[in-house]
């Protein structure tokens, strides 16, 4: 299985996310610069987190207009699986991927420290290894993360079962109905402001989000056996 | 011909920054201050369109780039 991670001017999550796939799964993975026109040869595109341009305008305003992300959209309707971490997750709403919009925090402050989140959906391409409704502790580092949608389309979220990830203890942020990650109806577009790539191992003081990447695999595997 | 456009947060989206300085100037005694919004003034200057075609062509800036319509409110002025 072959992962993308993708790397806009002002992405610092890059190395990170890199490293996570490299240390959990072992599978090839490649940084793919923000001007690409290709990802054919991708199984998996993973959006880090960072201040893609600068966070000018908007959170992901500019980058979502990058060429690489036609083919991520491309790769979606394809039922490749994309995951978007903190302004990954900012740049998928964006672009349309995923709905709603991340907004400033409540506080206003930038917060950055682990959380417990409660897996809402565990049948997602990047989370099937966990338990409905286990909690795991995945950090979160953004100043806006403040997931909002209006309440129609929260209502098709939650019909949809497309809340992925809620927060368990204090909303950290002011996020609709607590939402911490959301997924396209398909499943395979997963957005989230945790960072999953900063817990894969204990050293880091949790290695709950290496399942996220072990989901994938899985998910990938079941999608190569179906098609046989 | 110059454009001016002015984005704001929906009505109904929260605005911590809004919120914020509200509470600001109420401590600095400006207890007169009722709700305070806070949103974003561009200028955009354009080469030479005409008025019908600039008009059409900054809405679209607006809706593709200049406003995330899931949050935000957009009004433009065309003068010259």
């Amino acid at each position: 299985m072959k992962f993308a991670v993708l790397v806009f001017p002002g992405s610092n999550c890059d190395i990170d996310m890199h490293k996570a796939v490299e240390d959990v799964l072992g599978e090839p993975v490649d940084y793919v610069w923000h001007t690409a026109t290709d990802l054919s040869g991708y199984d998996a595109i993973l959006v880090p987190g960072g201040f893609s341009y600068g966070d000018y305008l908007r959170c992901g305003a500019i980058a979502r207009f990058a060429p690489v992300m036609n083919e991520v959209r491309r790769a979606a309707e394809q039922g490749k699986f994309i995951l978007g971490v903190c302004n990954g997750f900012q740049i998928l709403t964006e672009a349309g991927l995923l709905p709603g919009a991340l907004i400033r925090n409540q506080s206003l402050k930038f917060r950055c420290h682990p959380v417990d989140l409660r897996v809402e959906n565990a049948g997602t391409a990047f989370t099937n290894a966990y338990k409905p409704g286990e909690i795991v502790r995945i950090p979160i580092a953004h100043g806006e993360g403040n997931f909002y949608c209006d309440d129609e389309t929260l209502a098709r979220l939650k019909a949809n079962n497309q809340i992925v990830f809620r927060y368990a203890g204090d909303n950290p942020n002011g996020s609709v109905d607590n939402i911490a990650g959301i997924c396209n109806e398909a499943g395979n577009v997963v957005g989230m402001m945790p960072h999953p790539e900063r817990a894969v191992s204990d050293l880091l003081g949790s290695s709950d989000g290496a399942r996220m990447f072990k989901s994938a695999l899985q998910a990938f595997a079941s999608q190569a056996a179906s098609a046989r | 011909m110059k454009a001016t456009v002015y984005v704001t947060i929906k009505e109904n989206v929260l605005d911590p920054q809004g919120n914020a300085v509200q509470s600001s100037l109420h401590a600095l005694g400006f207890e007169e201050v009722g709700k305070v919004r806070i949103g974003k003034y561009m200028e955009l200057e354009l080469g030479a369109v005409d008025r019908a075609q600039a008009e059409q062509r900054v809405k679209a800036m607006c809706e593709k780039l200049l406003a995330n319509t899931v949050i935000e409110d957009y009004r433009f002025e065309l003068e010259g």
